[in-house]
């Protein structure tokens, strides 16, 4: 299987080049090759799931290892890969889906596609890469290709979101590069299990280049500092790109690669898994308490997104200081299973919120919740389904977010963080509370008033949403232990056997 | 040591802009000049004192040449740094157009 892995990043490229050039010829070509791509991608990481177990690498341009040190390009698919490729081409898949009539309305629909395909092509790359300069590559591949779409519309508000993405994301890139930068210079290699094995350097050294990575990475997850960008830019995207977005891109680009750096690169340090557990548990109440007083529909979620990737930076945190302070394995495989359950599940509840808002704006324009109202009767596919997207995310039963949320907050509580746990529950109050709000002003209130008749949206577009709202319900299955250990336990195992992951890749 | 020192304040120079200028495209000069430094900062890291290019040739001596892979990846980051300013340049123009102006206390349809 091991000769499949490159297509993850050679099937988009190539799509998105194809699209460009014959894509001209050819009316609504870009739609149909995107979603086959998509489509295929998912069935690919669905097949690498269910057959292979351990870590897979394959070996860019077939150069052998010189005695030791690797000299190719290595890219490398182990358990926490796989979920995130699941989770980028699946949810791609359904967005892309969702676009199909979404878009119409742009007069460069075309570029769109092309756009999108790119930013697959670049978090693929990312999640698979195995070393760290063509992390830094891929990450402009798909950062770039994302503040395109943030301003795809060129509406006054877009435009202005988008520099502020941009500027801020250039910082974080720079950021990176000079990390990258440092790393190089203290263990003269890039591939990422080499300089697992050629570290450990001083501790000073260490720290300073992982503050450098934490804050360039942090500013791309939007961890509660660094989330200034994140509400403008998620609220003024097109909605299927918000969906992206918030669904897919700040874990693939932003997670992902702190979990992978922390754990698999870095040995473990007490001082970063506490920086990381505070700044987890700060974005979680801050991005909730900011999320109540917001108005317009999809900045109220993006605020929702800060604070629920707030809980998985805190889950990840407390599995940290466990494994800093040798404390029991089992507890914190728990952590880490609730922060992996939590990232796989916020991604479908989080874009189909977004997919609603989308909808809700497609029909009447409006994105004030205080012109909204009584959207029940005249979208009941719109309202049904996000009404499930919000129990879900606010953690009520039988629905995902619930047990992943009892998850971590059991682990907290294992961990003996009382105030941590104390706080999650909180918090998930306060989802709650702005989730109501959300439901009660779009769907439930009295009528606003429109100016053309309101419709249901177009097939597509509620096909997309029934499919996310039955994996609302379906990812709850991912509590029972054969499927858990299917699909979730691979990559609890990267993360807690952290330091098996050079021998793994390298032999 | 002293290259890496002025490295270093040619990386806050371009901070600073970043931080205090008010203007789009003084803003994105500042982005420009903090690139130059990484860049240059990854270049030094590579180069040896009287040392030789990596070509086999000649003069070529196996412990005294210029280290290419930073070379190398500065390149790429030349690249996608040209990107990112055209990018930042492009959105500019785009926002001068909407707004008439590049002052960055002006553009500001979007709050909280």
């Amino acid at each position: 299987m091991n000769a499949w892995i490159p297509l993850y990043v050679v099937i988009p490229l190539a799509s998105a080049f194809i699209m460009a050039i014959l894509g001209r010829l050819v009316k609504n070509m870009g739609k149909v090759i995107l979603l086959i791509e998509l489509l295929f991608l998912t069935c690919l990481t669905l097949v690498f799931i269910l057959n292979s177990k351990g870590t897979l690498s394959y070996n860019v341009g077939g150069f052998p290892d010189v005695g030791d040190i690797p000299i190719a390009i290595y890219m490398v698919m182990d358990g926490l890969t796989k979920l995130l490729l699941l989770i980028i081409s699946a949810v791609g898949f359904i967005t892309a889906l969702f676009s199909i009539s979404y878009t119409r309305e742009y007069t460069a629909e075309r570029k769109f596609y092309i756009l999108f395909s790119l930013m697959i092509a670049g978090m693929n790359g990312m999640v698979i890469s195995g070393d760290i300069f063509n992390i830094y590559v891929f990450l402009e591949i798909a950062a770039i290709s994302s503040y395109i779409l943030v301003a795809f519309g060129v509406e006054k508000h877009q435009l202005e979101a988008s520099f502020k993405y941009q500027v801020l994301g250039c910082l974080a890139s720079l950021l990176i590069l000079l990390a990258i930068g440092f790393i190089y210079w203290g263990t003269g290699t890039l591939n990422i299990a080499d300089i697992s094995r050629q570290l450990p350097y001083s501790a000073n050294f260490i720290k300073f280049v992982s503050l450098l990575f934490l804050v360039g990475f942090g500013l791309k997850a939007a961890i509660f500092p660094f989330h200034s960008w994140l509400p403008d830019a998620h609220s003024s995207a097109p909605s299927p790109i918000s969906a992206m977005l918030s669904g897919v891109l700040i874990k693939a680009i932003g997670l992902y690669v702190i979990f992978r750096l922390f754990f698999n690169m870095f040995a473990l340090n007490a001082d970063i898994a506490m920086t990381i557990l505070v700044l987890g548990t700060l974005s979680m109440i801050i991005g909730g308490l900011m999320a109540i007083g917001q108005w317009d529909m999809k900045r109220l979620l993006a605020y929702s997104s800060i604070s629920q990737m707030g809980y998985v930076v805190m889950a990840v945190g407390i599995g940290m200081t466990i494994m800093v302070k040798d404390g029991s394995k089992t507890i914190a495989a728990f952590a880490f299973l609730g922060a992996l359950l939590h990232l796989l599940n916020h991604s479908v509840f989080k874009s189909l919120l977004f997919l609603n808002a989308g909808a809700v704006e497609y029909s009447t324009g409006i994105r004030d919740m205080r012109k909204l109202g009584g959207l029940a009767e005249k979208m009941p596919i719109t309202s049904k389904t996000s009404l499930i997207a919000s129990l879900s995310i606010s953690g009520i039963p039988p629905f995902n977010g619930f047990f992943s949320k009892l998850i971590i907050i059991l682990a907290a509580v294992r961990a003996h963080y009382y105030w941590l746990a104390f706080l999650a529950v909180a918090v998930s109050v306060v989802t709650i509370s702005y989730f109501m709000k959300f439901q009660k002003y779009i769907f439930y209130n009295k009528p606003g008033e429109y100016d053309n008749q309101i419709k249901e949206v177009p097939a597509p577009m509620s096909i997309a949403m029934v499919i996310l709202a039955l994996l609302c319900l379906m990812l709850s299955l991912m509590v029972i232990p054969s499927i858990r250990d299917q699909f979730i336990f691979p990559a609890v195992n990267v993360l807690i056997k952290n330091l098996q992951y050079s021998t793994a890749v390298l032999g | 040591m002293i290259p890496f020192i002025l490295c270093l304040i040619l990386f806050l120079i371009g901070l600073y802009g970043i931080i205090t200028q008010k203007n789009l495209i003084k803003i994105i000069i500042g982005l420009a000049i903090m690139e130059y430094s990484v860049n240059l900062f990854l270049i030094m890291i590579g180069y040896i004192e009287g040392g030789t290019a990596p070509i086999f040739a000649e003069k070529f001596h196996l412990n005294n040449y210029v280290d290419p892979l930073p070379q190398a990846m500065i390149l790429t980051a030349i690249v996608i740094g040209l990107a990112t300013t055209a990018l930042l340049l492009a959105m500019a123009i785009r926002l001068y157009r909407k707004y008439g102006t590049f002052d960055i206390r002006k553009i500001n349809s979007l709050k909280g």
